[in-house]
C-alpha cells in the first residue's frame, strides 16, 4: 500500500472514530423511545437502563387509542400537514417568484419586512394571532384555523426567491419571446427547474406542521378534532402520566418522518445546498 | 420578412444613459451585425428590438409598425440567446414545440413546423434527447431551431457563437450564413467578434459607448473607416497607429513626418480642410500595407520582437525607433532574418487628434 493511500485510510479511520460516538449519542434517545414504547407505563422508571425491547407495544397502543382516538388524530395531522405543505409551497414559491423576477415599487421594503418576521420569536406572534383567528374570525376549533394562519412562511419565501434568482433569466426571456404567458412560465419552466428546492422546502414545511404543538393546542383542543401531538399531550394528566402510550404514539409520529427523510435525503441535501456554489 | 427601423432610440437605466439616440435602418431580408466592445450597448439595442427592454426614447418599427409598446411575442421576432436558453427539463422536441404548444397553436401545424426546423438544422435524430445530452454545437442548433419554428419576420441573435470552440464557431458561422440564404429572413446579429461580423454581415453597425460609430458593408468599413475606433476595431490584426506631425503641403496633399527624419515622411491627399503645419496627427497603417524598403511613401526602421508563422502568412511584431508597437504582415517566404529591418508604408489613413478621419 502506498503511503498516500495509507494516509487516506488513516484519515478515514480517525473520522469514523470521531463520528461514530456522535451518531450513537444522537440515536440513543430515539432508541430509548423505541424501548419505552414496548414497556409498561412505569417501565420508564426502572432502575437499570434497558436496551432491548419488551412486548407491551400493542397494549400501549390500545391504551393510547382508547384514551385519545389516536388513529383519527393521526388522520387529522396527515390531512393538515399535506394541505398545509401543498398550499404553503405554492404560496411561498409564487411570492418568491414575484420577488425574484419583478421590479416594483417597495420591493426592498417587502423583502426587509419578510426578513424581519424571521427574527420575531413565535411567542410574540402567537397571542395576536390567536385573538385574530379565534375572536375576530371565529375560527377556533376548525380545520381552517390549523392550516391557514401559518401558511405564509417567510423562510420559504426567501428560500424560493433565492432559488429562482439563480436560474438564468434568459430561460424566462426565451419563453416570453415565444409568447408564453407569465403564469405558464412559472408553472412549466420555473417550478420544474426548482424541483430540488421545492422538495427540500416541502419536507421542512411538512415536518413543521407535523410537529407543531403550540398553535394546534391553543386553537383546536376539542376531543375529536385534535392533531396527533396535541392528542399525545392529553396523556399527561395531573395525577397520572401514561408514558407507555406517549412513547408508542411518539414512535408512530417519528417513524414515518425518518423513513420520508431517508428516502428524500438526496433531494433535501441538494435543495439545501443549491446556491452554495455557482 | 420585415424591415426594422430604429429612430433616435435611447436607453437609460435610472439617470445613466447607455444608448444615445441610435438611428439604424435594416432592410427587408438583410443580415445586419451589431459589433462593438463589451458595454457598447449592442445587446441592449437587440433586447429593445426584441421587447425585453423598455425603450427610454425614440421609436422602433418592425415591418413599418411602431412596436415600442408591443409585447415581445407580438413583434414577429424570434431570438437566439448567447446561453442557448434551452429548457433543461425538456427534450429537444419539447424545447422546439414549447412556445407553440403554450400559445395554443394547432397540433398539426406545430408538428409540421418542428419537423421542418429539425430537417433544416439536421437535428432529427436528436429529438428525444435532453439539452445536457447534446454537444455545444447541437445545443446551438436546437436554439436556432426554436427560433425557426416561430416562422418570424426577424431573427435576432445575441452572441450565439461565443460559447463554442474556435472550430465549431467557424462551422456554425457558415451554417447561419446558409440559413440566411435559405430562409431569406431579416437577421440582426450581435457580436463582439469583428471576424464574425465581417464574414456574416451584409452590413455592419459599429457601436461604441452607446453611439453608432459607422454603418456600412464589411469591406467599406475596412477600406474606408470614418474614425480611428472603427479603423482599429475592424480587421485582424488591428490597424497600426503611429503618431505623426504635419510638416507642410505639396501639390499631392499634406506631408506628415513619422519619426523626425525626412525619409519617414508620407504625403496624404486631402479633400477637406487640412490641419495646420505642426499639428499632431495619427497615421493608420494596416499590417498588409507595409512593404519592403523603397516600395512605398515612407521608410521606417523597426526592430522585430516576435515572429508568428501562420503557414502562408507571417506576422512580425515589431517596434519603431520611437517605441511604437506595430504588426507587419509578410509572406512566410519573405520574413527577414535580421532583427532590424526597414519597411515602407504603401497605404495609410490619417486621423486627427480626436480620432476623426482626415480625408
Amino acid at each position: 500500500m502506498s503511503s498516500r493511500s495509507q494516509a487516506k485510510l488513516g484519515r478515514s479511520v480517525a473520522l469514523h472514530l470521531f463520528l461514530t460516538p456522535l451518531a450513537l449519542i444522537w440515536l440513543f434517545p430515539l432508541w430509548m423511545m423505541t424501548i419505552f414504547s414496548t414497556m409498561p407505563d412505569n417501565g420508564i422508571f426502572s432502575p437499570g437502563i434497558e436496551l432491548l425491547p419488551h412486548g407491551n407495544f400493542i397494549e400501549n397502543f390500545n391504551n393510547l387509542q382508547r384514551d385519545t382516538d389516536f388513529v383519527r388524530a393521526i388522520g387529522i395531522s396527515v390531512s393538515v400537514a399535506v394541505t398545509y405543505t401543498v398550499l404553503s409551497v405554492l404560496l411561498t414559491s409564487m411570492a418568491g417568484w414575484a420577488l425574484a423576477r419583478y421590479q416594483f415599487f417597495g420591493k426592498g421594503a417587502v423583502v426587509a419586512i419578510i426578513l424581519g418576521t424571521i427574527t420575531l420569536p413565535y411567542a410574540v406572534v402567537l397571542i395576536p394571532q390567536f385573538i385574530m383567528v379565534a375572536r375576530d374570525f371565529k375560527l377556533a376549533n376548525t380545520w381552517v384555523a390549523l392550516v391557514v394562519p401559518p401558511l405564509f412562511n417567510s423562510l420559504g419565501v426567501l428560500f424560493m426567491r433565492q432559488s429562482f434568482s439563480m436560474m438564468p433569466a434568459d430561460l424566462f426571456d426565451a419563453a416570453r419571446v415565444e409568447g408564453v404567458k407569465e403564469w405558464r412560465i412559472f408553472l412549466f419552466v420555473a417550478l420544474p427547474l426548482a424541483r430540488p428546492t421545492l422538495a427540500a422546502l416541502a419536507i421542512i414545511l411538512f415536518l413543521a406542521s407535523w410537529n407543531n404543538y403550540l398553535w394546534p393546542l391553543l386553537i383546536n383542543s376539542q376531543p375529536g378534532s385534535m392533531t396527533a401531538p396535541v392528542a399525545l399531550g392529553t396523556l399527561i394528566g395531573l395525577t397520572k402520566v401514561s408514558w407507555g402510550g406517549i412513547m408508542a404514539g411518539s414512535m408512530m409520529l417519528t417513524a414515518p418522518m425518518l423513513v420520508v427523510f431517508v428516502l428524500l435525503q438526496r433531494h433535501f441535501i441538494a435543495g439545501i445546498a443549491a446556491g452554495a456554489i455557482k | 420578412m420585415a424591415a426594422v427601423t430604429l429612430s433616435n432610440v435611447v436607453k437609460r437605466f435610472g439617470n445613466f444613459e447607455i444608448v444615445h439616440g441610435a438611428n439604424i435602418d435594416v432592410s427587408d431580408g438583410e443580415f445586419v451585425v451589431f459589433v462593438g466592445p463589451s458595454g457598447c450597448g449592442k445587446s441592449t439595442l437587440l433586447r429593445m428590438i426584441a421587447g425585453l427592454e423598455d425603450i427610454s426614447g425614440g421609436e422602433i418599427a418592425i415591418g413599418g409598425k411602431v412596436v415600442n409598446d408591443v409585447e415581445p411575442a407580438d413583434r414577429g421576432i424570434a431570438m437566439v440567446f448567447q446561453s442557448y436558453a434551452l429548457y433543461p427539463h425538456m427534450t429537444v422536441e419539447q424545447n422546439l414545440s414549447f412556445g407553440l404548444r403554450m400559445t395554443g397553436n394547432p397540433k398539426g401545424d406545430t408538428e409540421r413546423r418542428v419537423k421542418r426546423a429539425s430537417e433544416i438544422l439536421r437535428i432529427t435524430e436528436l429529438m428525444a434527447r435532453r439539452p445536457r445530452q447534446l454537444s455545444g454545437g447541437q445545443r446551438q442548433r436546437v436554439a436556432i431551431g426554436r427560433a425557426i419554428v416561430r416562422e418570424p419576420q426577424v431573427f435576432l441573435f445575441d452572441e450565439p457563437l461565443s460559447n463554442l470552440d474556435a472550430e465549431l464557431r467557424v462551422q456554425m458561422r457558415v451554417e447561419i450564413s446558409r440559413l440566411h440564404k435559405e430562409l431569406g429572413t431579416t437577421m440582426i446579429y450581435v457580436t463582439h467578434d469583428q471576424t464574425e461580423a465581417m464574414t456574416l454581415a451584409d452590413r455592419i453597425v459599429v457601436l461604441r459607448g452607446g453611439h453608432v460609430e459607422q454603418i456600412g458593408r464589411p469591406l467599406d468599413l475596412y477600406d474606408n473607416p470614418d474614425n480611428q475606433f472603427v479603423a482599429g476595431f475592424v480587421g485582424s490584426p488591428k490597424m497600426n497607429f503611429i503618431n505623426g506631425r504635419v510638416v507642410g503641403r505639396d501639390t499631392h496633399g499634406i506631408v506628415v513626418e513619422l519619426a523626425g527624419q525626412e525619409r519617414t515622411r508620407i504625403t496624404q491627399p486631402l479633400i477637406g480642410a487640412a490641419p495646420e503645419t505642426g499639428s499632431k496627427v495619427i497615421v493608420g497603417v494596416r499590417p498588409e500595407h507595409f512593404g519592403n524598403a523603397g516600395e512605398g511613401d515612407a521608410d521606417l526602421v523597426v526592430r522585430i520582437d516576435v515572429v508568428e508563422h501562420l503557414g502562408g502568412t507571417s506576422f512580425l511584431y515589431a517596434r519603431t525607433t520611437n517605441g511604437e508597437d506595430v504588426v507587419i504582415q509578410r509572406d512566410a517566404a519573405k520574413v527577414p532574418d535580421t532583427t532590424e529591418v526597414t519597411v515602407s508604408i504603401r497605404k495609410s489613413y490619417l486621423f486627427d487628434e480626436n480620432g476623426l478621419r482626415l480625408r
